[in-house]
């Protein structure tokens, strides 16, 4: 089944994504827990903000990183997994 | 490092020392409620003076720098400190995700809306109520349920996500598919199945509390049939069931380790690398007297179970001592009279059989809620004098 990337993420209620200087990495923040992102992650977790779409995202990072033919290929498989934990949501 | 010269080979070199990335900060002791498996100290009633407004600030704002980023506001009931807004408004200004740990005991709506505007991110409601109160509520007991309902539906009607918290024990744990029934019902984001831990008041009434094997293998069961028709229905509330580690066979890596991720802050501003830590006979700072820098990396305190030097057998020469560290160095403490011995849960412990027959004693117990000692000022006073 194909990914439809006219779906804009956002993330969850409760769920906030930040940068921290002491871990230098960006974080998910939720209910008492955290989760550190990686480099790639926080690229795209950086786009999430309830307007962009999948094919903005895409759009915005293959701009960035020119000449990445997995690019779009991981940002969906990050959608996928963020969904499947209940980061966000796909609508 | 190389070499340490030391001459133990089976000891690792002391890792370096992590972030505190979790803050807990245990704004008092006072509570409405007498909950006998409450965790904080017994003789919570001889502590000293809580830390003022202005001196949490400065806690809240060394630890951020340091790395810290979840900040627990709990107690004791939080909502008792009348500055509890203000805190809420500095700890997210620093940047912290806020969660406010609490009974929902005088929660009101006006208050929900308060602290969201302080910038709150999370409210835990613990249906830490007196027993009779819980009983009450799963027994469907109108009022006590409207009200708690009126509660999670305002919490959720601001924007919060929710946890609710229940504490297990063996006069309630056979009703865990009525507990997670409610707590669906509630739309709850998570929920937390947290068998008691044997710390403070509930290592005191631990006869009373401590479920069967049975029982606990039986809640699991339950626990984990509704997660697969959570996740069959796609529903996002996650169930954490804690096991109370008197039914393992090795120890719970305690804390992730000595004062390695957690430091709680005590209501009159003792620090310690776990909330459970009080009772044990080690020197522990306050931040009155010194910067949460010294205290976390510098003090006799924070130092005194990191790493792996301090051992003995049979830990010392464990290959499983990266893993757990021993486990909790409270329940040795309690259990073995020397909080440097293995965690007695450990099958490896020469004191493993007090565990066997703390199970055994669950077998046979018999002592009612109303035989409890509860947690009060009256018997915290009476157990500081002894």
């Amino acid at each position: 089944m194909s990914f439809d990337r006219h779906l804009t993420p956002r993330w969850r209620p409760g769920y906030r994504f930040q940068y921290e200087p002491a871990q230098k990495a960006h974080v998910l923040l939720y209910p008492e827990g955290m989760i550190k992102l990686n480099e790639s992650a926080a690229l795209i977790g950086g786009l999430i903000d309830g307007e962009r779409d999948v094919a903005a995202i895409i759009a915005a990072l293959d701009e960035q990183f020119p000449g990445v033919p997995e690019l779009p290929e991981d940002i969906e498989q990050f959608m996928e997994v963020a969904r499947a934990e209940h980061w966000i949501e796909l609508a | 490092m190389l070499n340490t010269g030391s001459n133990s080979p089976d000891v690792p070199a002391t890792p370096e020392v992590g972030l505190p990335l979790w803050l807990l900060a245990e704004l008092t002791y006072r509570c409405p409620l007498q909950c006998p498996y409450c965790s904080n100290p017994l003789d919570f009633a001889a502590q000293g003076q809580e830390l003022s407004t202005a001196q949490w600030f400065k806690v809240m704002a060394e630890a951020r720098e340091m790395g810290a980023a979840q900040l627990g506001f709990s107690g004791g009931e939080p909502l008792v400190r009348q500055d509890l807004a203000e805190l809420i408004g500095e700890g997210r200004r620093l940047g912290y995700y806020t969660n406010l740990i609490t009974s929902g005991i005088g929660l009101t709506e006006q208050k929900i809306a308060d602290f969201k505007q302080a910038g709150l991110d999370h409210i835990q409601i613990s249906f830490q109520a007196s027993d009779e109160q819980v009983n009450n509520l799963l027994a469907g007991s109108k009022k006590a349920f409207a009200q708690k309902l009126a509660m999670a539906r305002a919490v959720k009607a601001h924007g919060y996500p929710m946890v609710l918290n229940f504490v297990t024990h063996r006069h309630n744990i056979d009703k865990i598919d009525r507990i997670i029934e409610l707590c669906i019902a509630l739309e709850a984001d998570f929920v937390e199945l947290a068998t008691c831990q044997f710390y403070g008041w509930a290592h005191l009434n631990r006869a009373g509390l401590l479920p069967t094997r049975a029982q606990l293998e039986r809640a699991e069961r339950i626990t984990n049939e509704y997660r697969d028709k959570l996740q069959a229905a796609g529903n996002p509330c996650k169930l954490i069931f804690v096991t109370p580690d008197y039914y393992e066979e090795r120890p719970k890596a305690c804390m992730n380790g000595w004062g390695s991720v957690f430091l709680t802050i005590t209501p009159d501003g003792t620090a310690l690398p776990c909330h459970g830590a009080r009772q044990l006979p080690v020197q522990f700072p306050n931040v009155r007297e010194h910067s949460l820098q010294h205290i976390w990396y510098n003090s006799f305190g924070f130092n005194r179970f990191r790493g792996y030097a301090w051992m003995p057998e049979p830990c010392r020469s464990c290959d499983e001592k990266e893993k757990d560290f021993g486990g909790c160095r409270c329940q040795a403490y309690m259990l073995t009279g020397d909080a440097s011995n293995a965690d007695p849960v450990c099958a490896k412990s020469a004191d493993h059989r007090v565990i066997l027959a703390a199970r055994e004693e669950a077998e046979t117990a018999s002592q009612p809620l109303t035989e409890m000692t509860f947690r009060n000022d009256r018997n915290s006073r009476l157990i500081a004098r002894s």
